[in-house]
């Protein structure tokens, strides 16, 4: 019995100890990969990118990790003071430069490690989001694909996907994207409940394709499966084209 | 005794059994209820909009200053959307309700315009007055009707929910007053949209023209002849090919294929077989190539499509994909709506996706190349507080759709960047855009 409790205690405290020597190691400070940089990147080399740019004065949002239009203006201005040609692309010379402009750089990061103001996150904190749309229309998105086709194709679940934004711009859907989904009867899922299942990186993919301009539908804001179809109105609709087990309509 | 345990303990079953029952079957009606009341809320307020919209149609028939017209019409602009909104939250999706939601939506889009617009300036045209005119009587039919439907449902209790049943069912929605009631309101419309298209009230829909794509009509094996070569060495009869029905924009082939755990799809015009869009959906790995090397294959792929030149304007890492968005340049002038976009795997460089109908509905022809100003004269435009960073000639299509050339400007503010277009004939300000294109992970 005693032995037992000595063995318990001694595994809870090596659980306890064993991390630690793990979080040591975050702290090496990274270099730039020999990848040229250039705007809509994300990753490690932006964040480098960022910080370093940050250091030196030409950089003043947040290190997140995403090259968007603060590190592109940033860039540029640091390729004019430099007087190397502005393009926003970060290559192997501006890398050196950089690098050799910002030599306190490395130096300044350990004693900077408390506050959120310098210190560099370890992966990137933000993500690219296309046309205006935030990631929980994009989820809310997904989960309606998945629920509406997630035994479809992958074209097919794209043009559901594409289904919803056509009903967006149309004038006779409700103007925004929970409107369209929700609007009563409008999708069986959303019906039925099959909208909060968890959806899977296939249908988040095909939402992001759809946004990105992709509409395999071809223009269509109706989509029936003719085998289960319950209005004889939707016949009437002129159709466009069949993916998979839907039939996609104006 | 044995007996006794199990009469009591049955008894208790019973009635437990019957509490239970109560419990729930109370719980039902009650969320019931409130699904109900919802609708019955949305309805209410919509007849009361439509009401309220059809008032104040009136009387502004009856003004004749323009300082009471503009706030006028931006009050019908609000109760149009209103009502819009209203008709959104009924189950009507699966009765036609179409003509009389595009009817809501062309009042408001008149009344917006008409209200931003300088009335001093521009006054109403007799034309727009007597559109006005229409759309009052219009609005006092779809009051009446909804009036009608209206009083039926609080005299006889009807609920929303059987409507919804009806709908939903296969039932026959014949003897349905509320369904009736909403067709009638639907017919009503169906002589108006005519007089709306004549006043130029009724929104033109979305322009696109394939004409100037010419050649023959393709074959079922030319299709795949065609999609092979984007998907590479696919066999013949793994091919499914399939044509596009009546209601499409414009006459398409398909070619799509599934093989070992990659999804190919090509969508090409059935005149000349133009690719109009390839996916590609299969497992990507881990990124091992950087956006720009992705950037320099999205080129190559474009190249593939025989178009000259295509400039890069846009690029963005999702993830393990690149996305890539060429526009065609012309004489220094960027021709945003013909655009190609270019999807590929950051794990070999591999095409994963292309989409050039946008490209290939907006012929470039009829566009003046001439900008009516200088380029400090234009930039004068720009609101002052803004700091120009980068600019070019480019043509967008106007809120009508009609390709105009504009300078873009891209500038700053503070941290946030602004593209804005100015019109480069007479100096509107045509467009302006906030450039936001990342955001925040919120489970980070």
């Amino acid at each position: 019995m005693v032995l037992r409790k000595i063995t318990m205690a001694s595994l809870l405290f090596a659980l306890l100890i064993l991390p630690v020597p793990n979080m040591e190691d975050q702290g090496t400070a990274h270099a730039f990969s020999d990848q040229v940089i250039q705007h809509g990147a994300v990753g490690q080399d932006v964040i480098e990118l960022q910080a370093r740019l940050k250091h030196l004065g030409f950089y003043s949002k947040k290190v997140d990790g995403v090259f968007g239009w603060s590190t592109y203006w940033a860039v540029r201005n640091f390729q004019y003071e430099f007087g190397m040609e502005i393009d926003g692309l970060v290559g192997q010379q501006v890398k050196n430069k950089l690098v050799k402009a910002s030599k306190g750089y490395e130096q300044a990061l350990p004693k900077n490690e408390g506050s959120n103001d310098q210190s560099a996150p370890s992966e990137p904190t933000a993500v690219n989001v296309p046309g205006g749309y935030s990631q929980n229309d994009i989820k809310l998105m997904a989960n309606a694909v998945y629920g509406e086709a997630r035994g479809e194709p992958y074209e097919g679940q794209v043009a559901v996907a594409a289904v919803i934004l056509n009903r967006l711009e149309s004038a006779t859907f409700p103007n925004s994207i929970s409107g369209v989904i929700f609007e009563p009867l409008a999708f069986t899922a959303v019906a039925d409940g099959q909208i909060w299942l968890t959806p899977n990186d296939k249908a988040e993919e095909a939402v992001l394709d759809a946004i990105n301009g992709w509409d395999p539908s071809g223009n269509a804001t109706y989509y029936f499966n003719p085998n289960t179809a319950t209005s004889s109105w939707i016949w009437s609709r002129p159709q466009i084209k069949r993916i998979g087990k839907h039939i996609f309509c104006k | 005794m044995f007996r006794w345990i199990t009469i009591s303990l049955l008894t208790i079953t019973v009635i437990g059994l019957g509490a239970f029952g109560y419990k729930e079957h109370q719980e039902k009606t009650a969320v019931l209820l409130q699904a109900e009341n919802s609708y019955q809320r949305a309805f209410h307020e919509l007849t009361s909009d439509v009401d309220t919209l059809h008032d104040k149609i009136g009387a502004t028939l009856a003004m004749n200053s323009r300082k009471q017209l503009s706030p006028q019409l931006a009050e019908i602009w609000r109760i149009t959307s209103e009502a819009s909104s209203d008709v959104g939250q009924l189950p009507l999706t699966l009765l036609p309700f179409n003509k009389t939601e595009q009817f809501l939506y062309d009042i408001g889009d008149f009344a917006y315009n008409t209200a931003i617009r300088d009335l001093d300036d521009e006054p109403l045209t007799e034309k727009e007055v007597a559109g006005l005119e229409e759309l009052y009587k219009q609005s006092g039919d779809i009051r009446n009707e909804l009036r009608k439907v209206q009083n039926v449902v609080l005299k006889d209790n009807l609920r929303w929910m059987d409507v919804e049943l009806a709908l939903a069912t296969k039932d026959e929605t014949a003897d349905n007053t509320i369904i009736n009631g909403f067709k009638t309101v639907e017919k009503s419309m169906d002589g108006f949209q005519q007089t709306n298209m004549e006043t130029g009230m009724s929104s033109s829909p979305e322009k696109q023209d394939f004409s100037h794509l010419g050649g023959e009509k393709i074959s079922e094996k030319e299709a795949i002849n065609i999609a092979k070569e984007w998907f590479g060495d696919v066999d013949d009869s793994k091919f499914t090919v399939t044509q596009s029905g009546k209601g499409a924009d414009v006459p398409t082939v398909t070619a799509s294929y599934n093989e070992d755990g990659k999804n190919g799809y090509m969508d090409m015009s059935r005149q000349g077989g133009y690719p109009f869009m390839i996916m590609i959906n299969r497992d990507i790995k881990e990124a091992e190539i950087g956006l720009s090397e992705a950037a320099s294959k999205a080129e190559s792929y474009v190249d593939k499509l025989n178009l000259d030149n295509m400039q890069l304007v846009e690029s963005s890492q999702y993830d393990k994909v690149g996305v890539f968005r060429f526009v065609y340049v012309k004489d220094d002038i960027r021709y945003y709506p013909n655009s190609v976009q270019v999807k590929v795997a950051l794990d070999n460089g591999g095409l994963l996706g292309l989409e050039a109908i946008e490209y290939f509905s907006h012929p470039d022809d009829n566009v003046n190349k001439e900008p009516g100003m200088s380029e400090t004269e234009a930039k004068e435009m720009v609101n002052p507080g803004l700091e120009i960073q980068d600019n070019h000639l480019a043509v967008i299509e106007d809120e009508g759709g009609e390709p105009t050339l504009c300078f873009e400007f891209l500038t700053t503010k503070g941290d946030e960047t602004y593209r804005i277009f100015i019109n480069a004939d007479n100096g509107n300000e045509e467009k302006v855009e906030t450039m936001r294109t990342s955001e925040q992970k919120f489970d980070a």
